[in-house]
């Protein structure tokens, strides 16, 4: 019987991978993409030094290896259901029915979506389509493009459309609904924008980031937005609607205060022929749900978040989890996250030869959260510290019944 | 229609030449490079509609590019709901938009 299926080749499922196979795990993933990597694969960041953290060349690392040490690899095999036996699991799949000894869920997130007006147009998508798209598959999405949505992985993105030479209008703002939330209130936003400051090439953020409220730096934002890499920001124009007959056409905008009300007489229609929407990610849970583990919901996290401990166990026997799954963050931690995991299950499994790899490895997760450049949330840390507790607490009730 | 691919890059760099297959979509001839998603391959030519919504009739085309919302489905060899956001073009593929056999049920009218 296999060992270990991990689902998700992801930089977290590959990670675990590595781990599991040098303590001598026989180890499968199962990923439905066509190539493995996740989402790692579409990822391409200046660092602060200078030097280009390209996700295709990281991930071609972490498979070779992954190879060289005899993990088994399926491509485009989709996991759909879990059930429990009585000495392990059996995985449903889309090829066949996988048996294992041990069960890692490193499923990534999926990105959340804020319906707009049109948003079923073709040349509409979600702005990690447009990452995998144009980086992956080296096909540029379109030549004109609109951004709703201002958060960190827009921006980190929208740079990277620009490197493919796609022409960028501006990031704006999305319209006031149930769904857009916070997301579409211009001080809310400005908050999280003053907290890139690091990354900013924008004097406009590096000083507001500094010295300036929320409040302040949105009552002072040029009215034209500013621009950061080049790329217009305007967290004071939202965009109303799509237009388009067959496709994309031009977007329908228009100013709005600095406590978000449209400005009636404003509006405009300027024309592109792709829009993306980018609402942010949260944590692709669904296995884990149907394996019955118990959740909690955490907004720092992105979601709601199976349980589960430093160890990347789970309250349920024989299964772990690891990378995005536990929480929104970037692709280091989620590597991080995955060799913890690896090595956690190679000591439940007996076969770990070095017991102190494994508090090593625990604490590189908190340093590499401390340095990651991309910060999706700033309560990342204390939000983790709860669940670790939550966790101690509901198992103890558990153990106990 | 010019192709929309990404020859050159300033940090991926020149993007590597592929054994060229070929395949149909409802019907017209089309080429993809070997192992690339049906999706990217139809949007390297230019085509974004790669269905018409069952009841409202509008097109759709890809939403989220990674498997999740299937907004991107069509019949491929006749095997309906494939995405074709994940799914690789193999040589001599036959794609429908998946408008063309569905039943009158899915298009609204009662059986
Ligand atoms: C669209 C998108 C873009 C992102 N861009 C960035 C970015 O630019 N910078 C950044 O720092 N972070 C980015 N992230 C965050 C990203 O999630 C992490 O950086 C990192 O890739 C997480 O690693 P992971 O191993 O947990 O999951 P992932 O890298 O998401 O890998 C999960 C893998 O699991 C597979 N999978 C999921 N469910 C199933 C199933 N049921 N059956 C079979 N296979 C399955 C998927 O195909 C995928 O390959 C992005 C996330 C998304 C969703
Ligand atoms: S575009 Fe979302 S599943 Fe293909």
């Amino acid at each position: 019987m296999i060992d270990l299926v991990i689902v998700g080749a992801g930089p977290a499922g590959l990670c675990a991978a590595i781990a599991a196979a040098e303590n001598g795990l026989k180890v499968c993933i199962l990923d439905e993409f066509i190539q493995p990597g996740g989402r790692l694969l579409g990822q391409l960041h200046q660092e602060p030094n200078g030097y280009w953290w390209n996700g295709i060349e990281e991930a071609h690392k972490l498979h070779k290896k992954a190879v060289q040490l005899g993990v088994d690899i399926h491509l485009g095999v989709s996991v759909y259901d879990l059930q429990k036996a009585e000495k392990g699991w059996f995985v449903y799949s889309s090829d066949k029915i996988f048996e294992s000894m041990c069960l890692l869920l490193a499923t990534g997130a999926s990105e959340t979506p804020i319906p707009v007006p049109g948003w079923t147009l073709p040349g509409v998508m979600s702005i990690g389509a447009a990452q995998v798209m144009s980086n992956v598959h080296r096909v540029k999405p379109g030549e004109k493009c609109v951004v709703i949505g201002v958060n960190v992985l827009s921006l980190a993105i929208t740079r990277e459309l620009q490197l493919c030479g796609v022409e960028i209008e501006g990031i704006l703002l999305p319209h006031p609904n149930l769904v857009s939330g916070e997301s579409a209130d211009p001080e809310r936003v400005m908050q999280s924008l003053l907290r890139l400051s690091h990354l900013a090439p924008s004097p406009f953020i590096r000083f507001g980031g500094k010295w300036v409220t929320p409040k302040l730096a949105v009552q002072f934002f040029p009215k034209k937005g500013f621009k950061m890499w080049g790329i217009p920001i305007q967290v004071r124009s939202r965009v109303l609607s799509i237009l388009g007959e067959k496709q994309v056409e031009a977007v329908r905008i228009a100013n709005v205060t600095p406590s978000g009300d449209s400005i009636p007489g404003t509006e405009k229609e300027i024309s592109v022929d792709f829009v993306c929407i980018a609402g942010g990610l949260t944590p692709l849970s669904e296995l884990a749900a149907i394996a019955g583990c118990p959740f909690q919901f955490f907004a720092e996290l992105g979601g709601y978040i199976p349980l589960h401990n430093e160890y990347m166990q789970t309250d349920v026997q024989g299964l772990y989890v690891a990378g995005n799954i536990t929480g929104i963050e970037s692709a280091k931690v989620a590597m991080a996250q995955g060799k913890v995991a690896g090595l956690t299950i190679s000591k439940d499994l007996k076969a770990l030869k070095d017991i102190t790899k494994i508090e090593d490895a625990v604490k590189n997760v908190v340093v590499t959260r401390r340095n990651a450049m991309i910060q999706f949330h700033p309560g990342i840390e204390k939000a983790r510290t709860e669940l670790y507790n939550e966790f101690s607490r509901s198992r103890g009730k558990m153990i106990s019944i | 229609m010019k192709s929309m691919r990404i020859t050159h890059h300033p940090v991926l760099g020149k993007l590597e030449e592929k054994r060229e297959v070929k395949f149909t979509f409802d019907g017209k001839p089309f080429s993809a490079y070997e192992g690339e998603t049906i999706a990217a391959a139809l949007l390297a030519h230019g085509v974004r509609t790669l269905r018409i919504h069952e009841e409202k009739k509008s097109p759709r085309g890809i939403y989220c590019n990674i498997g999740h919302c299937f907004e991107c489905r069509v019949r491929v060899d006749g095997k309906s709901v494939v995405r074709s956001c994940i799914t690789p073009v193999t040589d001599g593929m036959s794609v429908e938009s998946g408008m063309l056999n569905v039943s009158a049920s899915m298009k609204g009218v009662k059986p």
